[in-house]
């Protein structure tokens, strides 16, 4: 792999990666509630068996238990976050602030999105802030960053040396805005992406490989996006309401075909193929597993696919 | 074009309740044109309004007057006689004119009759469609003459997000997504150029009351201090 | 022909229903009629095109307003007919007062007695 300068972070997702391991990163939602304790049953289902769990932000835009926050719950369990920041919520000033108090905090990567529209949500007239977008809020955070400066130019005594992830769409269209699209997000400062959830292969090796022809992968780290089926009717609304997914009717067939009681054992067997498969794929540097209230399957998933013990750092 | 759409009867009733003469102000310009708030609009709600409380048994004599603009001084001048003879104005401008009018008359109740709804064009008789949020940072330039401000739900500058959804956005299957057309339109142009670098934070403009003074153009108060000194 | 129909209604002429305005049938309501009506032609034979279509518009309009202040909106129809149909004609007059008996007079004028009984 192409030289990529000294570490920009104290991230064990980034010493991983620059050390070419195979990431394997989770995700984490936060309890509806005050509840510190769901924080940390889900977390001791992914505690070894990942690198860092994104700790997700109102997602859906229902209100939840702040990322940060349990962002610091993770770190007190011994995992690593990788706290979720949306610009619907937050306007530039709230997130800068957020961001030193996260790194202060021991927080080392942040993974910067536009955030679901309000209208998702439970209560779809909150105003979305959106002061600025995703590509501006990676800017900022590179900004404060390595300039060690707020965007007024004022210096930061202690800048946040964060790992900054994005994520990336290969599935919406115009799909051949999508690489151009990761390019302008790698221009902006991204050190790694997180795909959307895949399921249409075809159409992700191809993603993947204008991705490498431009170079892309030397620049910056590429996570493939897995989400395991748990139902054919799970499959189905995901194929048809949420927006931006592509799940090719063969997938729903396949779990469909697996027979009554067994789709759930058919979607992780997918899961593994597919894992299996971005291990070999040119440009692919890990797999970010979204098992979405489904935490407890992540070690057996991890196990299957072959990607324990996770690698130790020194 | 300003567009209105004119509120519900109840909340008109509401606000006007205990008055007992009141007149309607219509405004000539564009909400006439947007059909909210014009001459038509003024005579049939206030043949609302006179029906409405008679219903209720408590009277009220509404009087009616559309001038050319509320937002223009110039047109309201021959209003002033008239307003002496009433208790409160209603008014179904646009939130300028409103404001206008109840600075002219600070010692009158002036309500409106209709809520301002965007800036927006005509795509057929009584079709509205927004278009401009008067952001005072026109972009347009460079995005094919599509406003991501307005077009787009989440108001990006560095579309599209990944909630495209064959072609429509996520919050609607309805609403085209701003950043595909955007897309489709600098491609014909062979202008994509103009969206590949990253376009910065905006500074947002329009966060406090703004004022334009045309260049070659002054306040005349400051004429007169000028004159003075 | 000679066709007998409700002697209550009072008949406008009109060049052609896309002359009726919104005004003329709430204006009707508010000076104390207990319903009226437009008669227009069938649609697709209007001889300026679309006048009738209009009418059907104005007609759905102001009996949208009228429900709103809670006047009942059926006070206010549009029937289409040709020219040649007298029959229809007398038939749809005695529907119109038939539907206005049923609701029962224009409820301004309960409010306006009570008004002038008031002030008695």
């Amino acid at each position: 792999m192409a030289e990529r300068g000294e570490p920009k972070s104290g991230s064990r997702l980034e010493k991983i990666l620059r050390a070419g391991h195979f990431a394997f990163t989770g995700e984490l939602g936060p309890p509806r509630g005050a509840n510190a304790e769901a924080v940390k049953k889900k977390a001791a289902h992914l505690k070894g068996n990942v690198d860092s769990v994104n700790i997700t932000d109102n997602q859906t835009a229902v209100v939840r238990m702040a990322s940060w926050a349990a962002c610091i719950f993770l770190l007190q369990e011994g995992l690593e976050p990788n706290f979720q920041m949306v610009c619907r919520d937050r306007n530039r000033l709230a997130m800068q602030s957020d961001i030193l108090g996260a790194y202060a905090h021991g927080i080392r990567n942040i993974l910067c999105l536009s955030g679901d529209h309000p209208k998702f949500g439970d209560q779809p007239n909150a105003k979305g802030v959106f002061d600025i977008d995703s590509m501006q809020l990676i800017n900022l955070v590179k900004f404060m960053r390595d300039e060690k400066k707020f965007p007024s130019g004022t210096e930061l005594d202690e800048p946040p040396r964060m790992f900054i992830g994005a994520a990336s769409n290969p599935f919406a269209e115009p799909y051949e805005w999508r690489v151009q699209r990761l390019a302008k997000k790698i221009q902006a400062g991204a050190d790694f992406v997180q795909t959307q959830c895949i399921y249409n292969m075809d159409r992700f090796r191809e993603f993947m490989k204008k991705a490498v022809d431009m170079g892309l992968h030397e620049k910056c780290y590429i996570l493939a996006g897995v989400t395991p089926m748990k139902s054919v009717g799970m499959a189905q609304y995901m194929a048809k309401s949420v927006p931006g997914m592509d799940v090719p009717e063969s997938v729903i067939n396949r779990l469909r075909g697996a027979g009554k009681g067994k789709a759930s054992e058919e979607g992780i067997k997918f899961a593994i193929e597919q894992i299996q498969e971005f291990k070999e794929m040119e440009g692919v540097a890990g797999v970010h597993l979204m098992a979405i209230e489904w935490e407890h399957m992540v070690p057996e998933i991890a196990e299957r696919a072959g990607v324990l013990p996770r690698p130790e750092l020194s | 074009m300003i567009v209105a759409k004119r509120k519900p009867i109840e909340e008109i009733k509401k606000m006007l309740k205990g008055y007992k003469k009141v007149l309607n102000v219509g405004c000539g310009t564009c909400v006439a044109v947007c059909l909210a708030g014009g001459e038509k609009e003024v005579e049939v709600l206030n043949a609302q309004l006179d029906m409405a409380r008679r219903l209720e048994e408590d009277p009220i004599e509404m009087g009616a007057f559309t001038c050319e603009r509320q937002c223009d001084r110039e047109y309201l001048g021959t209003l002033d006689e008239k307003v002496k003879q009433y208790e409160a104005i209603l008014s179904m401008a646009c939130g300028a004119g409103v404001q206008f009018i109840a600075e002219r008359y600070p010692d009158k109740p002036v309500f409106p009759a209709v809520d301002t709804t965007f800036i927006g064009v005509n795509q057929g008789v009584g079709w509205y469609e927004e278009r401009c949020r008067s952001c005072s940072s026109c972009v347009l330039g460079l995005t094919g003459g599509i406003c991501p401000v307005t077009m787009c739900a989440k108001g990006l500058f560095n579309g599209p997000c990944g909630g495209t959804n064959k072609g429509m956005c996520e919050v609607s299957k309805d609403q085209p997504c701003a950043w595909h057309m955007i897309y489709e339109r600098l491609k014909q142009q062979g202008r994509l150029d103009c969206i590949k670098e990253l376009q910065p934070m905006t500074e947002w403009q329009n966060q406090v009351p703004r004022t334009v003074i045309q260049p070659g153009y002054r306040k005349p108060e400051k004429e007169t201090e000028q004159q003075k000194a | 022909m000679r066709l007998n129909y409700p002697a209550n209604i009072k008949i406008i002429r009109v060049p052609c229903t896309g002359k009726v305005d919104v005004m003329h049938l709430l204006r009707a309501i508010q000076k104390g009629a207990d319903g009226v009506y437009v008669v227009g032609c069938i649609e697709g034979t209007c001889h300026y095109n679309e006048g009738n279509l209009r009418a059907k518009e104005r007609v759905n309009y102001v009996r949208m307003r009228l429900e709103e202040i809670g006047i009942e909106g059926d006070r206010v129809r549009m029937y289409n007919l040709s020219s040649g149909e007298g029959p229809t004609f007398a038939a749809y007059a005695k529907e119109m007062t038939e539907n206005i008996r049923n609701l029962g007079p224009n409820p301004l004028k309960k409010a306006r007695k009570a008004e002038q009984d008031r002030s008695d």
